[in-house]
C-alpha cells in the first residue's frame, strides 16, 4: 500500500516519519493494520532476535508475515485498548536502551506514544510511521467522548449526537484531533460530510 | 479609593454593567486606526493613577461578582483548572506573587501575615480569613493555584519552561476566549497557538517566545488583546460553545450596541522565583458598544479597525457574520476627524463627534 502524504497543516498537527532501524539493547513495535508493512520493510534477523512485536490486525492479513519475522516476542490482539495492559507492562519492564518503533493509524500510534512519554521513554527513542488508513482518532470537546477511526467531516458524535467540525489541532496527551459543534450559530445548517482529505 | 464591588451576573440575565469610572479605565486595546498582530509587549510597572495598569494584580468592580461565576464554572466542570503533578511549586510560587501584591497594591481589602512558613490570608471582600502553612498543600482546601486563582480575576496558564520552550502544564481558564485548557494542556508554545492564522507565517510566535522565555524575576512585561462577545458572558469556552454560539445571532440593528461587547485580555508575564516557571495572568475586561461610543476617540478608531480587519482576522474572532451590521453601528461614529495616537481616552483634548 502506497503511503499516504498528509499536507501541510497547523503546529500541534503530528507529523510522521519513516522507521530506521537502529541500534538498541531492545526493541519494542507497536502497529496495527498496515503499520505491520512498516515493520516488514525496517526489520532485520539481529533486531528480531531482541524485538517484541505487538500488533492489531483490524482484519489486515499480516499477521502470518509478521511471525514468520520471528520476533523474540509476539503479540495479537483486537483492539488498542485489549493490548493496552501488555504494552504497558512492556515499558514498565523496559530498560535503558530500549528502541521503539510505532506504525499503522494515527490513533494507534498517538496511544502508544502518549503511554511511551508517560513511562518516561525519551522521545528520541520513539520512532513513528504513518500507514494505511487516514481516519483519526478524534475527542468531541463538548462530551469529551472519543470516537475511533473518524474519516469523514463533519461527523456526528457516537456519543452525545453533536455534529462535529474535526479540526487539525491535536492533543498528544489525548491523543486525538478535536471535534467542535458546526453548527451551533446555525442550528440544522450541516454541510454534507465528506472525506477529511478531500 | 474604595471599590463598590457591583451584584451582577455574566450569564442568564447577564446584569453585568460598567460604571463610568470602569468605562474610563478600560483597556482600549488600538493604539492607532488600524490593526494586525505584533508583539506589542512592555514592561508591566505601572502606569497612570487609576488605570489598569497601575497595579500587579488589577481588582475592580467586577471581582466579587466575576469569582462568584468562576465558582459556577468549576462546579460544572472541574477540568477549566488542572495542574500536571510537576507544576505544584510553580503553583506555591503563584499563590505567594498574588497575595503579597494585593496585600501591598490594596491594604484596605487583602492583608497577608507571614511567621515563617505560618501564614495568614485575609480577603476582604470575599470574606475569607485562613490560616496554612506554606508549600503544605494539607493545610489549604484546595491546590495552591486553584485556591489562589478562585479569588483573583483573570484565567491564569502556569507555563513550564524546558528545551527552549514553554509548555502549558498548568492553568485555570474560566473567562477564556474559545479555547480548552482540558484539550491544551502539555502543550508547547507553538502548539497552542497552532489554530491562530497569520501570525505564524508573520514569526509572531517565535519572536514572543524568545521574548517569553527571558523575562526575569521581578520584571514582569504585558500586552493587550482582543476580541468579540455578544453578550457579557465571561464563559466563551469551547467546551460550551453549542449551548452559547446561538446568542451571536440574537444580534440585531436595534440591540447591537447593548449586546456588542469588544472583549480585551490584558496579558501579563510574571516569572516565578522557585519553580522558573512563568505565569501568564489573561484578565478579561468587557464593554459593551454603547458605552465604548461615550468616548469620541474610540468611536471613530473602533469602526476604522473593524472595517479595515483583514477578514481572516475577522473569521478567527468570530464575528465575521456579524461585521456589517457592527459597522451599520459604528460607522454613525466616525465623523472622518483623526484621532491622537495611543490607547487613552484623551476626553479632555480629542474633539466630541460632528453631527
Amino acid at each position: 500500500m502506497s503511503k499516504f502524504t498528509f499536507p501541510e497543516s497547523i503546529r500541534s498537527r503530528p507529523v510522521y516519519g519513516t522507521l530506521e532501524p537502529r541500534a538498541g539493547a531492545a526493541h519494542l513495535l507497536i502497529a496495527d493494520a498496515h503499520g505491520a508493512e512498516a515493520i516488514l520493510d525496517v526489520a532485520t534477523p539481529d533486531m528480531m532476535a531482541k524485538a517484541h512485536i505487538i500488533y492489531i490486525p483490524k482484519g489486515e492479513p499480516f499477521e502470518d508475515k509478521l511471525r514468520a519475522l520471528k520476533p523474540a516476542q509476539f503479540y495479537s490482539g483486537p483492539t488498542y485498548a485489549a493490548a493496552e495492559q501488555r504494552i504497558h507492562k512492556a515499558f514498565a519492564d523496559a530498560k535503558m536502551g530500549l528502541q521503539l518503533y510505532l506504525s499503522g493509524t494515527e490513533g494507534v500510534i498517538g496511544q502508544a506514544q502518549h503511554a511511551a512519554m508517560q513511562a518516561g521513554i525519551p522521545h528520541t527513542a520513539i520512532q513513528t510511521e504513518h500507514r494505511g488508513s487516514t481516519a483519526r482518532r478524534m475527542q468531541c470537546v463538548h462530551c469529551k467522548g472519543i470516537t475511533e477511526d473518524v474519516d469523514v467531516d463533519p461527523f456526528q458524535c457516537a456519543h452525545c449526537g453533536l455534529h462535529l467540525f474535526v479540526r487539525d489541532h491535536y492533543s498528544r496527551r489525548l491523543a486525538a484531533y478535536q471535534g467542535v459543534c458546526i453548527d451551533a450559530e446555525d442550528p440544522g445548517n450541516v454541510p454534507p460530510s465528506k472525506g477529511i482529505y478531500e | 479609593m474604595t471599590i463598590q464591588f457591583n451584584d451582577e451576573t455574566f450569564r442568564d440575565d447577564y446584569s453585568f454593567k460598567n460604571s463610568d469610572w470602569a468605562i474610563k479605565r478600560f483597556p482600549f486595546p488600538f493604539h492607532e486606526d488600524s490593526y494586525m498582530y505584533s508583539v506589542n509587549m512592555e514592561q508591566h510597572r505601572g502606569g497612570p493613577d487609576g488605570s489598569i495598569y497601575e497595579k500587579r494584580f488589577d481588582v475592580d468592580e467586577h471581582y466579587v461578582s466575576e469569582m462568584r461565576d468562576r465558582a459556577m464554572v468549576l462546579a460544572d466542570d472541574p477540568l477549566r483548572c488542572q495542574s500536571l503533578p510537576h507544576m505544584t511549586l510553580a503553583g506555591w510560587d503563584l499563590l505567594e506573587l498574588i497575595m503579597v501584591s494585593k496585600s501591598e497594591d490594596y491594604p484596605d481589602l487583602f492583608e497577608l501575615h507571614r511567621n515563617g512558613d505560618k501564614w495568614r490570608w485575609v480577603n476582604k471582600p470575599m470574606g475569607i480569613d485562613d490560616s496554612f502553612t506554606f508549600l503544605d498543600e494539607a493545610t489549604l482546601p484546595y491546590g495552591p493555584m486553584e485556591y489562589i486563582t478562585r479569588q483573583t480575576q483573570g484565567d491564569f496558564c502556569v507555563l513550564d519552561q524546558r528545551d527552549d520552550n514553554l509548555w502549558m502544564d498548568a492553568g485555570m481558564i474560566t473567562t477564556q476566549a474559545d479555547w480548552s485548557l482540558d484539550f491544551d494542556i502539555g502543550m508547547n508554545f507553538f502548539e497552542w497557538h497552532a489554530p491562530v492564522p497569520l501570525a505564524h507565517e508573520k514569526g509572531i510566535f517565535v519572536r514572543a517566545l524568545k521574548f517569553l522565555l527571558s523575562i526575569q524575576q521581578g520584571a514582569p512585561a504585558r500586552r493587550l488583546n482582543w476580541t468579540m462577545t455578544v453578550n457579557p458572558l465571561l464563559d466563551t469556552s469551547p467546551e460550551n460553545y453549542h449551548k452559547w454560539g446561538i446568542q451571536k445571532t440574537s444580534v440585531t440593528p436595534e440591540n447591537i450596541g447593548a449586546k456588542q461587547h469588544l472583549r480585551v485580555e490584558l496579558q501579563t508575564f510574571f516569572r516565578l522565583p522557585r519553580s522558573n516557571a512563568l505565569v501568564f495572568p489573561i484578565r478579561c475586561y468587557l464593554c459593551c458598544f454603547d458605552d465604548l461610543m461615550s468616548v469620541p476617540k474610540w468611536g471613530r478608531r473602533l469602526h476604522r479597525v473593524i472595517r479595515d480587519l483583514p477578514e481572516e482576522l475577522a473569521t478567527y474572532k468570530g464575528f465575521i457574520d456579524n461585521r456589517p451590521m457592527m459597522l451599520d453601528y459604528l460607522s454613525a461614529f466616525d465623523d472622518g476627524q483623526p484621532t491622537s495616537m495611543g490607547i487613552w481616552p484623551d476626553r479632555d483634548t480629542e474633539p466630541p463627534l460632528k453631527t
